[in-house]
């Protein structure tokens, strides 16, 4: 399996081929629906995202007595609803990496190919597994007006096992499996003996 | 948090957020011969398999998205409520704090956290009164991954097709499962409500989803429709979080409620692989523990 370590350049990521297992090492910034429009809307960022990885993820983050963070469950949220902002924030801040999961649209797509970014997947509700990865918290921001979900978490990860869905040269696993299925369910709708009865 | 009820309920939200029913659990590992040796789909399960025992083993949460709560309760008749509203409210604070729940409840406006999880219409209750001895309180907790591809369709639909038949509930519920692709992580269960209003379809079609895979409507016809959307939704390829597979659902759940003449709606409740459900039955006056269920 190829690991991909930060920082992240854009050989390397170029490198990746659709559907092959990867393994992260490194920084990773998690930000969502917060963080996300807050970019989008011209915020600046706390954090150089050049090079780096974001990570759709709200984790569960308890507070240890020494002012530590100790991540309890840290898996995928849906990246989806960061659609209407992620090709922006790629193009504008130079993000490398993006984990989630799900897949995203087109926009994103087309983005990774121009930009040379690529979209992992991480296994989603795999909470626990995925928490195991992290070595370290290095910093927070945000906590206060974004809260503890929402907040932008700086991760230091260790072999993260993901799949690369959405590469760099414009492909998407997503939209061969939502083609497939296409297929198939008009398939299924078109079956004669379909008319089961009450 | 000395009260029997709320030290009952903080047990219930860690079973919950934690450990991932047994029924859920055996569907899985009997999913993952069905998937080709060495495929991604395969290995998804596995991790899927392999997460949910680290849950259960350190009772951390096994989606960091521990979802909405809510609870269903079954009372004997007469049964107050509020003393146990408010033993919920203790039990959802605490679970927060030892990390069994996520900081997950946000003023809708603004996106402010309420960093309890309680706040007016957090958690969510729904009560019933029945004539029975004990107390049985079910929770499930749902997060808004698989809330966000739950859905709702008015019958005849021509944009599937879809009329007001078996066929036409048939096509609906591959329709749901097809737009769901791999967004409310597949594989998943659908809890499914056949008429009823709009509000009472999305209740009742949720309430499914506390049934045991194993089961299956009482109808005849019912039970027929759940086994064969079960298995044509899982011809479609979707697989394991939407990257191919042959496991594309776990399971189907099917009520039938009465409508009005003028509506047809087939509401649909996804819930993801994480079917996060519990319950127990308990005393009634301080909550001891009778049986946990689930």
């Amino acid at each position: 399996m190829k690991t991909l370590t930060y920082p992240y350049t854009e050989a390397q990521v170029r490198a990746l081929v659709l559907g092959e297992p990867v393994a992260v090492s490194g920084l990773v910034f998690t930000g969502r629906d917060r963080l996300h429009k807050f970019l989008h809307e011209g915020g600046a960022s706390p954090v150089e995202l050049r090079d780096g990885a974001l990570y759709h993820c709200g984790p569960v983050v308890v507070p240890a007595a020494d002012g530590t963070w100790r991540v309890v469950a840290a898996g995928p949220t849906t990246s989806v609803r960061e659609e209407p902002y992620q090709a922006g924030i790629i193009a504008r801040h130079g993000v490398r990496v993006v984990i989630g999961k799900g897949g995203m649209g087109a926009a994103t797509r087309e983005a990774c190919q121009r930009h040379g970014c690529v979209y992992l997947q991480v296994v989603g509700g795999a909470a626990v597994s995925l928490a195991d990865r992290i070595r370290r918290v290095r910093q927070v921001h945000f906590l206060e007006t974004f809260g503890a979900t929402e907040a932008l978490w700086e991760f230091e990860v260790s072999g993260l096992p993901a799949v690369v869905a959405m590469d760099a040269h414009g492909h998407s696993l997503y939209e061969e499996v939502t083609a497939a299925s296409r297929r198939e369910l008009s398939r299924l709708l078109a079956r004669q003996e379909a008319g089961g009865r009450w | 948090m000395t009260d029997g009820w709320s030290q009952t309920l903080l047990e219930l939200i860690r079973r919950t957020s934690c450990d991932l029913p047994q029924d859920v659990t055996t569907t899985l590992q009997a999913r993952l011969a069905a998937e080709a040796p060495g495929s991604r789909a395969q290995a998804t399960l596995q991790t899927v398999l392999e997460n949910a025992a680290l849950a259960r083993q350190r009772h951390a949460p096994l989606c960091q998205d521990t979802g909405a709560l809510t609870f269903f309760w079954h009372l004997p008749y007469g049964t107050r409520t509020d003393h146990l509203e408010h033993a919920a409210s203790q039990a959802v604070a605490e679970a927060t704090r030892c990390g069994w729940l996520r900081r997950n409840t946000l003023e809708a406006r603004t996106g402010q956290s309420f960093d309890t999880n309680v706040a007016v219409g957090a958690p969510v209750h729904h009560f019933e009164q029945a004539d029975c001895p004990d107390v049985t309180v079910w929770l499930l907790q749902k997060g808004g991954g698989c809330e966000n591809m739950s859905t709702q369709f008015s019958l005849p639909d021509e944009t599937i097709p879809a009329g007001r038949d078996w066929p036409g509930v048939r096509a609906c519920l591959l329709q749901a499962v097809w737009q769901s692709q791999g967004y409310g992580c597949a594989p998943g269960i659908l809890g499914v409500c056949i008429g009823a209003d709009r509000a009472e379809g999305y209740l009742v079609a949720k309430q499914q989803l506390l049934r045991p895979l194993t089961d299956q409507a009482p109808e005849p016809e019912v039970a027929a429709l759940e086994a064969r959307v079960l298995r044509e939704a899982n011809e479609l390829g979707i697989g394991p979080m939407g990257l191919a597979g042959a496991t594309t659902l776990l399971g189907v759940k099917i009520a039938v409620r009465p409508r009005v003449p003028a509506s047809f709606f087939v509401t649909v409740a996804y819930m993801c692989w994480a079917c996060r459900r519990r319950g127990v039955r308990a005393g009634a006056a301080d909550g001891t523990v009778c049986e946990w269920v689930g």
